[in-house]
């Protein structure tokens, strides 16, 4: 059995001697078929533009199996790489930055639209139906010798040979489009392009902050949002406070944290005045711990624990 | 049979006569299943192994170890994180499209999976008395039907972007789509100068057509171009803007989580083995035993099941390379990202492909061996260089350097600036008072600025 035809089983029996369909391939059309009726059914009836693009998807892909089991392969594979890898997916691009919640509106626009619409169909589909009952299909053959050597130099022979001269044009078409479109879409700038480099500057020149601003809470134990950070001189920093919570008046007050800070670094209690807890059980008294809570410090004189809420810079 | 001495003989390219050159028909339906799951099997296996890999050897580069509490070296680790995958709390978002917001990651695992299928792993094999090439299938447009699975799977990004309903999701979906969109065209492009010199796309054709020399060699600027935009392909770092953390939170993975955010988790860990995979059957002679053992004992590492330690071999090599450049390259800023797709890639890979069908005419017409071809060709590079060694340099200006520390106004431009080396600043106010005042006659002397030295 030469190589060409164990390539593709599904290729390789795609017709029988007596020009019959084979199995495999029949049951391949009879389950695709259905469904990509489904599809365009779908297509036609989604409510969503990125449904109707998968359906469209979906259609691309089975017809590329059907390509493919009729022993056009590279036709097949080509239909997914470029229809579906390149053409859908630029215009699911498209959808998703027009706007991808928006379903379409139903209200007509042209009057009798609909009316036109359906009768033009209905006609369609008598032209169709009339056509496609009337003729009659002869033997196919052919279809090794078309694919020799290989079905895509095969196709190479008929693309740069046969029809080399509508290749070219269909290019230069396509090429003068594409220009055509960068020429239409372009504008010439009116004002020069400010950059990152130039923002960065401008905002330094006018006396913005060079680096991103503090981050809030930067004590051991109050890295809540509300707590503004301490400079190095002490001063709290109003601008560490997300600018959300300053507007509401949710800001806390950094004295009474900078006030316990000191208090503790001076060998006194973590509780009192700043402390942050919502735990009932571990609040002490302001001299001291109350009974069992866990503490790490040695407790001290209590006269080191002093007025530590006018200490507070 | 007849075509193996038939495609040897049209080695090195001169136009294939058989569209395939691996030998199909002794196949029989179990065989296909064992290959087909055999596939799935080192693939999965391959993931949680990448998983360890990675993670040990970025934790090397970042000299700490990395993984190493579970199992041996830690080789369990990623077994123990997809066992909590599966079982953590499978949340769907409520405003989410349900029906794509499942879908999309069965695509991408879906299309991931279909890639090894066309990949050579070794010549023929006998497998429980059956002789059959080690590779599920093959046909003539393999390369191009690797391309289509990659473009679809791409989807799988795309949809799960959009249908998680979410601003952040639906931006890494966007940016997914126009990366895949400018990279494919580039890789595309690369490939098809090694489609020339192989005078097919048929994977198991282009090993065949390896023989005498890998493609990487003579096509290095395509197998360059083809390594960048092979990282571009699968959203890694320096390109993994999909997903970049410091700015999209988890790109389209945001909204996703259990299960269906470990099959994206998959998907993209398969697709590094895809692409290495395609690196390696198509610039580095696929399962083709490197050249100082492929001359042992006349070719006896080049047959049997030998080949598949070569082939996964190789493709670890380029696992690492991913590896390595994730632990040594920052991210792109996106319009630099765009920028090297659109005009450096695209135009250099164009204009290589145009070079390649050059050389290849030229065989052709005046029937010259590949061999002498390569080595005019290199003389030819190799005199030009010399050439521009022997053109003399423009003599430029030198611009006198100046002696001695430079004083510099640091508030030149409005903001402070530190001064670089060989450069001073001026003495601070304090010091300028001190100076003023021990002005007259002091034995000290002025106190001279430190000068930044180094860099």
């Amino acid at each position: 059995m030469s190589p060409l035809l164990t390539v593709l089983p599904a290729a390789a029996g795609a017709l029988t001697e007596s020009g019959q369909t084979s199995t495999a391939e029949a049951v391949l059309f009879w389950t695709l078929g259905p469904l990509m009726v489904l599809a365009a059914l779908g297509l036609l009836f989604a409510r969503k533009a990125v449904h109707a693009a998968l359906a469209v998807i979906f259609i691309m892909i089975s017809l590329a199996f059907m390509y493919v089991a009729q022993g056009a392969e590279f036709l097949g594979v080509v239909q997914v790489v470029v229809y579906t890898g390149a053409v859908m997916m630029l215009f699911l691009f498209v959808l998703m930055l027009v706007g991808v919640d928006r379903s379409d509106s139903l209200v007509e626009t042209i009057r009798g639209q609909r009316w036109l619409g359906a009768l033009a169909g209905l006609g369609l589909a008598v032209v169709l139906a009339g056509v496609v009952g009337r003729a009659t299909y002869g033997p196919p053959t052919g279809l090794a010798d078309a694919n020799l050597p290989s079905n895509p130099q095969a196709v190479a022979y008929l693309i740069f040979g046969q029809h080399v001269l509508a290749m070219e044009v269909v290019g230069a078409l396509l090429v003068t489009a594409a220009l055509g479109a960068l020429v239409l879409t372009h504008r010439g700038r009116l004002t020069p392009k400010v950059g990152q480099r130039e923002l960065a500057e401008r905002r330094l020149r006018t006396g913005g902050h060079p680096v991103s601003l503090p981050a809030p809470g930067v004590y051991a134990r109050h890295n809540a949002m509300d707590v503004p950070a301490l400079g190095p001189d002490g001063t709290p920093l109003e601008s560490s406070v997300p600018r959300v919570l300053r507007v509401r008046g949710q800001e806390a007050d950094a004295r009474a944290y900078a006030a316990r800070i000191d208090r503790v670094l001076a060998g006194g209690w973590a509780v009192g005045a700043g402390t942050f807890t919502s735990d009932e059980s571990y609040r002490g008294g302001p001299d001291g711990p109350v009974e069992g809570a866990v503490t790490i410090r040695e407790p001290q004189a209590p006269a080191e624990d002093a007025t530590p809420e006018e200490d507070g810079r | 049979m007849s075509v193996l001495p038939m495609a040897l003989a049209s080695a090195v390219g001169d136009g294939a006569v058989a569209p395939v050159t691996a030998d199909f028909s002794q196949d029989v339906f179990w065989v296909w299943l064992v290959k087909a799951v055999g596939i799935i099997v080192f693939l999965l296996t391959s993931v949680l192994i990448a998983i360890w890999f990675e993670r040990r050897v970025v934790g090397r580069m970042q000299l700490r170890p990395g993984p190493n509490v579970h199992g041996p070296l830690g080789l369990l680790q990623s077994l123990a994180d997809a066992m909590k995958l599966l079982v953590k709390e499978d949340v769907t978002v409520k405003a989410a499209d349900k029906f794509v917001y499942i879908l999309a990651p069965m695509i991408a695992v879906l299309c991931s999976l279909l890639v090894y299928a066309v990949i050579p792993f070794g010549p023929e094999v006998s497998i429980f008395g059956v002789v059959t090439p080690l590779q599920l299938t093959d046909f003539s447009v393999a390369v191009l039907y690797i391309l289509a699975c990659a473009a679809v799977g791409v989807y799988g990004i795309v949809l799960g972007g959009w249908s998680s309903n979410s601003t952040y999701p639906l931006l890494g979906g966007v940016r997914s789509t126009a990366q895949v969109i400018s990279y494919e065209l580039a890789m595309g492009l690369s490939l098809v100068s090694v489609f020339i010199m192989a005078g097919s796309m048929s994977t198991s054709q282009i090993v065949d057509s390896q023989t005498q020399i890998w493609w990487f060699l003579p096509l290095l600027p395509a197998f360059v171009i083809y390594v960048i935009s092979m990282v571009g392909e699968t959203n890694r770092l320096p390109f993994d803007l999909p997903e970049a953390e410091g700015e999209l939170v988890g790109g389209y993975t945001t909204e996703y989580s259990s299960m269906k955010f470990a099959w994206f988790f998959l998907a993209e860990y398969i697709n590094m083995l895809n692409v290495s995979a395609v690196a390696t059957t198509l610039f580095f002679g696929g399962w083709r035993a490197p050249w100082p053992l492929s001359a042992i004992n006349d070719g006896m590492f080049n047959t049997g099941w030998w080949p598949f330690l070569w082939f996964v071999a190789k493709v670890w090599l380029f696992m690492f390379l991913f590896v390595w450049i994730r632990g040594s390259v920052l991210r792109f800023r996106y319009d630099q990202f765009m920028k090297i797709g659109w005009k450096v890639l695209i135009p250099a890979a164009l204009a290589w492909v145009v070079c390649v069908t050059f050389v290849q005419a030229a065989r052709r017409l005046w029937d010259v061996d590949l061999r002498t071809l390569l080595f005019v060709l290199a003389g030819l590079v190799l005199v030009g260089l010399v050439i521009s060694f022997l053109v003399p340099d423009k003599r430029r200006e030198p611009t006198p350097r100046p002696t001695g520390p430079q004083e510099i106004d640091p508030f030149a431009d409005g903001y402070p600036v530190p001064p670089l080396p060989g450069q001073v600043l001026p003495p601070s106010p304090r010091a300028q008072r001190r100076l003023a005042a021990t002005d007259t006659g002091d034995t000290s002397g002025p106190e001279t600025p430190l000068e930044v030295r180094g860099g």
